[in-house]
């Protein structure tokens, strides 16, 4: 109860109890975008600490802090925690970027790990993120082979790469189904805001999407689509609960094991710098049951999955043209980590004109 | 089509209504009380708590209209009985609203709520276009209305309002006529803590049926502007609610058409739009200074 109320002092929390477990080998220390109560994107990452917490026992003394902005805020927030004598800081938002490597330089002792970003300058910095447009290839197969109107809504957060390469995913796998299929993109410029998620959700069923997918964290835009009787995609968390009729899947993010690889790679003494990115092979990625869906539907997007987590098959596989219509990808070229990772075009198909 | 855009305008425009309807009394009372946003969220966790384990989505809403005017009261004490500094005692009762509803909310995150119904009349609901605006909308949002023109004549067309605007413009001169200024301020601020937590307890309630820590993402304060552009008249709050939905659900449209406008610009166009055209209407100066409470934010302390 008590840790509740500081951590949302965002500037007090990480001092008050850096003295509760003196005996713990190691502290490690989460920095979320969104409260924990999000279940969402930062609840999973939350999970993610429950579970290294579970692991370890009393060798992981944990702290976090919820609910900080991406901005000036987090640089202090981050350097809080440096102070109070964390080892390790997870900091999960790609907003998080440049204050997790200022900070970095200045605790050199302490290991910073940034989720979904590309910038490590210093060497006590890597980077972790998941490959989720796997799961959004397989979430756009599903849509185009569900549709009627032949037209998916995608409620968008930021037009960063992570979340274009998600669009761009998406529409690949509704292509390879159907050339024609179209996807309208509203970008709701919040990460996390429930009432504006649900209006976003109302606008694009009233101009006729019958499948509504989401890159925001909230469960809002899949109980508009219950309420309207349309089918929807869940988001970072298994969302089937706010929508038993309505889910098709949902891409999980489960970063538990990724926390315990590294927590226990500190504690061995061989945590070095690395940028990894993994996917439905290594289990970072995993889809939620599908549900609500005939069964050749649901035979497709398990072979889609299967061959993806085989690792024989990249959705950026060319030909690949550009939005613009030049080429991308060339006949059975697969698009490069850094390219995808840098992210800020869309492919042909997509229907939105990206903000820049 | 349309029938349900402006249904949805009405469900984005309906918290910030009510919210802002309260806060105009409070104000109009010379009380400032930013904690809008904290009584706000503390409803909303509230009412979807009681609605949850009763089953029953009305006494939410009414744990919702409780537990608000209770926090305000917290506030009230503060700043009428001891006197604390307005603005800072609201600043704080917005943190510590959010905190606590993150608290309580704890065990109801990831479970689905219980919805208010919208009404339904047998016949007229089912009329073609206005069936269901006009009479199959969620209760809540014809209270808003019923609220937003009860306030108006409140406050303009009885006695007991003119006594709460007195109040508000001079609180010396009240107290000189022998007008219980603190008494009546004390409701005032209940008054809004009720609203502000009926606000909640609709977004938790009927907006989006769950409990999500911050679901009130702001709101609370852009009520509070709301408040001030419409320069303390209800009709005004009330056209200044519906121009924010408006504009809101309008430029998700536009973005969900395709016609190639930045989606940072048209996202921050409610925001525009509403000071722009609130900022017009209440462009006569001599106007605005009659409507503005003189005694607004500034403490009052009796003589005995």
């Amino acid at each position: 109860m008590k840790t509740r109320f500081l951590t949302l002092a965002a500037t007090a929390a990480a001092l008050a109890f850096g003295t509760m477990a003196a005996q713990a080998a190691v502290k490690g220390c989460w920095v979320y975008v969104g409260p924990i109560g999000d279940f969402g994107y930062s609840y999973q990452h939350h999970q993610g600490l429950l579970q290294a917490k579970e692991k370890f026992g009393d060798e992981l003394e944990t702290s976090y802090l919820e609910s900080v902005p991406e901005g000036a805020d987090a640089e202090r927030a981050i350097e809080r925690l440096a102070r109070s004598g964390c080892n390790i800081i997870f900091t999960t938002s790609f907003g998080f970027m440049d204050a997790t490597n200022k900070v970095a330089g200045k605790f050199p002792d302490v290991k910073f790990e940034h989720a979904t970003g590309y910038k490590r300058e210093h060497p006590n910095v890597s980077t972790y993120n998941s490959r989720f447009y796997e799961g959004r290839y397989v979430q756009g197969i599903i849509a185009a082979k569900l549709s009627k109107a032949g037209v998916a809504g995608y409620i968008a957060s930021f037009p960063i790469p992570e979340v274009v390469m998600g669009i761009n995913a998406f529409v690949l796998g509704a292509q390879s189904v159907n050339p024609d299929f179209k996807v309208k993109v509203v970008w709701a410029n919040t990460w996390f805001d429930a009432g504006k998620e649900a209006d976003a959700a109302k606008a694009l069923i009233d101009q006729g999407v019958d499948i509504i997918t989401q890159h925001t964290d909230s469960t809002a835009p899949m109980q508009v689509a219950t309420e309207r009787g349309i089918k929807a995609f869940g988001q970072a968390s298994d969302m089937i609960k706010f929508g038993p009729e309505t889910q098709l899947t949902s891409i999980v993010d489960d970063w538990g094991p990724y926390y315990i690889e590294r927590i226990q790679a500190l504690i061995d003494g061989t945590w070095k710098q690395q940028d990894v990115w993994g996917g439905m092979k290594e289990g970072h990625v995993v889809m939620a049951p599908y549900t609500n869906m005939p069964d050749d539907v649901k035979k497709a997007a398990e072979e889609a999955e299967a061959k993806i987590k085989s690792g024989s098959f990249n959705p950026f596989t060319g030909p690949i043209k550009k939005q613009d219509g030049s080429e991308w990808l060339k006949d059975g070229e697969v698009a490069e980590d850094g390219v995808l990772l840098g992210m800020n075009f869309y492919i042909q198909g997509v229907d939105d004109q990206l903000p820049q | 089509m349309l029938e349900q855009i402006i249904i949805t305008i009405a469900t984005a425009a309906t918290p910030l209504l009510i919210a802002s309807i309260g806060e105009l009394v409070v104000e109009r009372s010379g009380v400032l009380n930013l904690g809008v946003e904290g009584m706000m969220v503390m409803g909303a966790v509230t009412g979807f708590g009681v609605a949850l384990l009763t089953g029953s989505p009305w006494l939410g809403v009414l744990a919702a209209i409780i537990v608000g005017a209770l926090f305000s009261l917290l506030f009230g004490f503060l700043t009428l009985t001891l006197v604390t500094n307005q603005v800072a005692t609201g600043l704080a009762l917005t943190l510590l609203g959010l905190g606590l509803s993150g608290m309580i909310g704890e065990s109801f995150v990831g479970l689905p709520g219980v919805k208010l119904a919208a009404i339904y009349i047998p016949g007229l609901t089912d009329l073609p276009f206005v069936g269901k605006l006009l009479f199959g909308q969620d209760p809540i949002f014809y209270l808003s209305i019923l609220l937003t023109v009860g306030v108006a004549w409140f406050l303009f067309r009885t006695r007991a309002g003119l006594t709460l605007r007195a109040v508000g413009d001079n609180h010396g001169s009240a107290h000189a006529l022998g007008i219980n200024v603190i008494g009546i301020r004390y409701l005032a601020v209940m008054f809004g803590g009720a609203c502000a937590g009926l606000a909640g307890g609709f977004l938790s309630l009927v907006y989006t049926p769950q409990w999500i820590e911050n679901m009130t993402a702001g709101r609370g304060w852009i009520a509070l502007a709301l408040v001030v552009f419409a320069s303390w008249r209800p009709l005004r709050v009330l056209a200044g609610a519906y121009l924010f939905g408006a504009v809101s659900i309008g430029q998700l449209h536009a973005q969900a058409l395709g016609i190639g406008i930045p989606s940072q610009l048209l996202s921050s166009l409610p925001y525009l739009a509403t000071i722009l055209v609130l900022v017009l209407i209440s462009r006569n100066k001599r106007l605005t200074m009659i409507n503005t409470p003189a005694s607004l934010g500034r403490p009052f302390v009796p003589d005995r």
